[in-house]
């Protein structure tokens, strides 16, 4: 059942339409969400500003996710020695990375109106920026390995030692954050959700995984194709 | 203790490059190996895929000692001396501790290592840096591991290269000293080897 | 096991390097040190306040010198072949270079950090406090960042690749330890920050060879 996972040609045919079927749903479900969220009333506490929690808080979900995936595909990659999935490990970091970006950019925006400044050291947001450079991190090993299979392998066991890592980072963060207890506006990373919210909330949700998934599977595409263009040339030169 | 190295239906590649397929050799206890090939061929890759560094496309590497079958991670660790392009000596550091070390580290003793050193003559050498050692001596210091940690099957590279015709006589001596104590010999070479060898071709 | 022992005592020997190596991490240290109060300004209640944080900064830094040759240098000249090829596994060739590694250049950095943690203004009671945390971190960061070093064999990017790769893992111990400085010198409760400290150091003691052998074979296929 599961064959398109690590049969590349089953994977081509899979994601042929399923890349595309994703990126429409991300759009419609987008589109819902944002209506939806729109059509609610303003909060009483924060105004319009909170439109940018419908966009901050699922990419910060969704940056987390991505290295969750990245990390099963590495896993899949090293211990099953599947090439696919060395391909899908490599196609979701720069995914992973902008999503984190996106967060840490719109999580700023959202902390200027809240709390009067640009950039602000709690939790959430200091704990994004690790995971940022934990995906600046695989990103620059890939670059610097020039065997394929070498890079693939040793950014794999990176991946693994950052999900054991990740966890611990988010912890220490956290207990840091106590220690330094500034300001309790800053605590809990912002305030609760109005129940009106949740909809459009979970819907953006679902179109960021959406999104994710069908930018994923056209970069899977991508590596595979790069991969038997490589086959190729290599075949053509001798 | 290795007694017999079969190789079955290997296939090797580096990187995205195929080396060669359906490689099959057996090698037997007393039996010495010469791979010939053009550069490029894979010698090397075969030598370090046998040594268990580079994992094969296709095909099986088996070990098999007195009571059947090895462990092929034991043999390797225990039994397997690797000679390669390059000697693994730090050139800061004296050639006697150098050479102490990859004796102790492949199973070696003291007194071995005292024996290598007699056999190699390197009394002279060996209180000097590395560094100010020239080619065909750290050569020679590399090769006393051999002598001195008893293992039974020896993989080199290009094992002669960098020694004169004397040394090349001597090390001829101690490859057939080796091979007639009943142990095995691969060697990817260029030039024939000072001692009778079955040759082996690599490589399409 | 005798080849752990022989390699253990070769390690010490090469990071020693006739007293270079951990000359060298403490003469950086010093570095940043001084370097710190010419970017901030010397007035000392300024100083006082990041003087234990920044000294453990530093350390951290410090850690990353001598990273890139722990695995390379063998590398480079084949002895990580001989080392593979011995009766003792790899994860004991990593552990063993790695403890050597903290003995020459994390312990002679855990005498200098409160050193210069007074001399940028810290109360010298805290001294033993930061003297130990330099030595349980120094352990930890030894462990992550030969992670670091192993994964990045062979691609001549060198330390400013091992830096990027392990900078995150550094975070934790960073934390712990500052923080429990900091908590000493509030008159808090230190001992948790300690206790966290010294599980993150044993946890990379215990789980990095395993990650740094894997990263060798790799290096080596």
């Amino acid at each position: 059942m599961f064959a398109f996972l690590y049969n590349p040609d089953r994977f081509m045919a899979f994601s042929r339409w399923g890349a595309p079927l994703f990126g429409v749903l991300a759009v419609l479900l987008g589109a819902a969400g944002l209506w939806l969220d729109f059509a609610a009333p303003p909060d009483y506490q924060q105004g319009y500003t909170i439109h940018i929690m419908f966009i901050h808080v699922p990419a910060s979900m969704l940056s987390l996710f991505v290295y969750l995936c990245l990390g099963v595909a590495s896993f899949l990659g090293l211990v099953f020695r599947q090439p696919l999935a060395e391909a899908a490990a490599r196609a979701a970091a720069p995914l992973g990375a902008g999503l984190t970006f996106l967060a840490l950019i719109t999580g700023s925006l959202w902390g200027k109106p809240m709390w009067g400044t640009w950039w602000v050291w709690d939790a959430r947001l200091t704990s994004e920026l690790v995971l940022l450079l934990f995906y600046l991190g695989y990103m620059a090993l890939q670059a610097a390995i020039d065997d394929e299979a070498r890079a693939a392998r040793a950014c794999a066991i990176l991946a693994l030692v950052g999900v054991v890592n990740l966890p611990i980072v988010v912890f220490s963060v956290d207990w840091w954050n106590t220690l330094h207890q500034g300001s309790t506006l800053f605590a809990k990373g912002g305030p609760a959700m109005a129940p009106v919210y949740l909809p459009p909330f979970f819907l953006m949700i679902l179109a960021y995984t959406s999104a994710f998934g069908s930018l994923w599977l056209v970069r899977i595409r991508g590596e595979v194709w790069r991969r038997r263009a490589n086959v190729l040339a290599v075949r053509a030169a001798r | 203790m290795i007694s017999a190295l079969s190789i079955t239906n290997l296939a090797l590649s580096r990187g995205d490059r195929p080396l060669f397929a359906q490689f099959s050799l057996t090698v037997s206890a007393g039996e010495p190996v010469a791979l010939t090939g053009a550069n490029g061929a894979g010698k090397t890759s075969l030598l370090r895929a046998i040594a268990g560094f580079i994992r094969p496309d296709a095909g099986e590497i088996g070990f098999t000692g007195a009571d059947g079958a090895l462990e092929a991670e034991e043999a390797r660790g225990r039994d397997l001396h690797l000679l390669g392009h390059l000697d693994g000596l730090k050139s800061g550091r004296s050639a006697w501790e150098e050479l102490l070390f990859q004796v102790h580290w492949t199973g070696g003793t003291d007194a071995s290592a005292e024996a290598a050193c007699e056999a190699l003559d390197l009394g002279r050498l060996r209180a000097l840096e590395v560094r100010k050692l020239s080619a065909g001596q750290r050569r020679r210091v590399a090769l006393a591991r051999l002598i001195a940690s008893p293992r039974t099957l020896w993989l080199l590279d290009e094992p002669l290269t960098p020694l004169d015709a004397a040394w090349r006589a001597r090390f001829g001596e101690i490859m057939a000293a080796h091979v007639a104590g009943g142990g095995m010999i691969i060697a990817a070479v260029h030039d024939p080897l000072p001692i009778p060898a079955r040759a082996v071709a690599v490589g399409a | 096991m005798s080849g752990f022992g022989v390699l253990f005592r070769r390690e010490l020997a090469l990071s020693w390097g006739k007293g270079g190596g951990p000359l060298l991490a403490v003469s950086f240290y010093a570095a940043m040190a001084t370097l710190l109060p010419l970017a901030t300004g010397p007035a000392p209640d300024k100083l006082a306040i990041v003087a234990p944080g920044s000294a453990w900064l530093a350390l951290a830094l410090a850690s990353l010198l001598s990273l890139e040759r722990l695995f390379e240098r063998d590398y480079e000249d084949g002895a990580l072949d001989l080392l593979s090829l011995g009766s003792t596994p790899l994860e004991a060739v990593a552990f063993a270079k790695c403890l050597a590694q903290w003995i020459t250049t994390g312990a002679p950095l855990a005498l200098a950090a409160p050193i210069a943690s007074i001399a940028l203004g810290a109360s010298p009671s805290l001294s033993g406090l930061i003297a130990f945390t330099a030595l349980v971190g120094g352990l930890g960061f030894s462990f992550c960042g030969g992670i670091g070093a192993a994964l990045s064999i062979g691609s001549r990017r060198g330390g400013v690749l091992i830096a990027v790769i392990v900078l995150p893992l550094f975070a934790p111990p960073v934390i712990f330890g500052a923080g429990a400085i900091e908590a000493y010198a509030a008159g808090l409760d230190w001992k948790t920050g300690l206790l966290l400290l010294s599980a993150y150091s044993l946890a990379a003691v215990g789980l990095g060879p395993f990650a740094m052998a894997a990263a060798c074979r790799n290096a080596l296929s």
